[in-house]
């Protein structure tokens, strides 16, 4: 087994990567915490929200908090499984070198 | 992705993940000045019975309310001190005093010692107060443990020493008021001056 197997081709991007982190030690972040702490634009971070959702890797609920709606975003199951494998696969990587 | 790459990536996700779950601005100095005050506040409470003729404090009497009060400009002294402190590095780094992580941090902080708060009210109203200064301890201590899990710092350590501390003074009700400057006295300025050196001094 190569590897290169498990190294996640959704996670294979800088923000992908920083989402998934920040919801990995949150039980749940929005919209506004996650542009602010990954210094990306709305419509950059609404398509990598939106490939990891497709992917089932994280949960998507949106709500009103009075009159503002508010996207919240945690990671499921399965997405926090693939996280781990893919950040194991990073590490038995670098160690190899 | 080269190598280099892989580790950049590593390094990238420890830092987010402790940028948005653990608040990085508690100031040390402000760890430290709670302390001084504790102990400036233990000497005028110690000098206002030592002078009040009896050796215990009488609830309801006007010893028991300036003792109140000096326990009240404490808390407040040092919660003010905390925030500007606090505020005024949290600026120098850059980062945001109100957000997320630090509203997880007060919540978490204050349910705990809210309830100890009360519960300490409630039993001096029954006129039981020989356990003050240990619950007092107690629930400070689980306070901060209950906060450490948001912040920076260990201050779960803080968090322990003051339990023990109560402990010690429920076993031993007679030196309540030692062991209270010890753990909020002592141990702050102690833990303050590690903090500062550890992490503010840059």
């Amino acid at each position: 087994m190569s590897i290169i197997t498990n190294i996640n081709k959704v996670f294979d991007h800088r923000i992908r990567l920083g989402i998934m982190s920040i919801l990995m030690v949150n039980e749940y972040a929005d919209f506004n915490m996650l542009k602010e702490l990954l210094e990306a634009t709305d419509g950059n971070l609404a398509s990598h929200t939106k490939a990891l959702e497709k992917a089932d890797y994280i949960k998507v609920e949106k709500q009103f908090i009075g009159r503002k709606p508010n996207t919240r975003y945690s990671t499921t199951e399965l997405g926090s499984m693939a996280f781990k494998k893919h950040i194991e696969a990073l590490e038995k990587l670098i160690n190899k070198q | 992705m080269e190598s280099k790459d892989y580790l950049k990536n590593i390094n990238e996700i420890k830092d987010l993940m402790n940028k948005s779950s653990r608040f990085i601005s508690l100031s040390g100095l402000s760890g430290i000045m709670a302390g001084i005050y504790a102990l400036i506040g233990g000497a005028i409470a110690y000098w206002l019975v030592d002078n009040s003729g009896s050796d215990y404090l009488i609830l309801d009497g006007r010893i028991f309310t300036l003792a109140m009060l000096d326990l009240f400009l404490i808390a407040f002294l040092s919660i003010i001190t905390g925030i500007y402190l606090t505020t005024k590095k949290a600026k120098r780094n850059g980062a945001k005093i109100w957000d997320t992580t630090s509203k997880r941090l007060i919540i978490n902080f204050i349910i705990p010692l809210l309830a100890g708060g009360f519960y300490i009210l409630i039993i001096l109203g029954q006129g039981k107060y020989g356990h003050t200064g240990a619950l007092m301890l107690i629930f400070y201590g689980l306070a901060l443990i209950n906060a450490s899990k948001y912040s920076f710092g260990n201050i779960r350590y803080l968090g322990y020493t003051e339990i023990i501390l109560g402990l010690i003074a429920a076993l031993l009700p007679g030196y309540g008021f030692w062991l209270w400057i010890l753990g909020f006295g002592v141990a702050h300025i102690i833990y303050g001056t590690w903090m500062h050196f550890k992490y503010d001094k840059n």
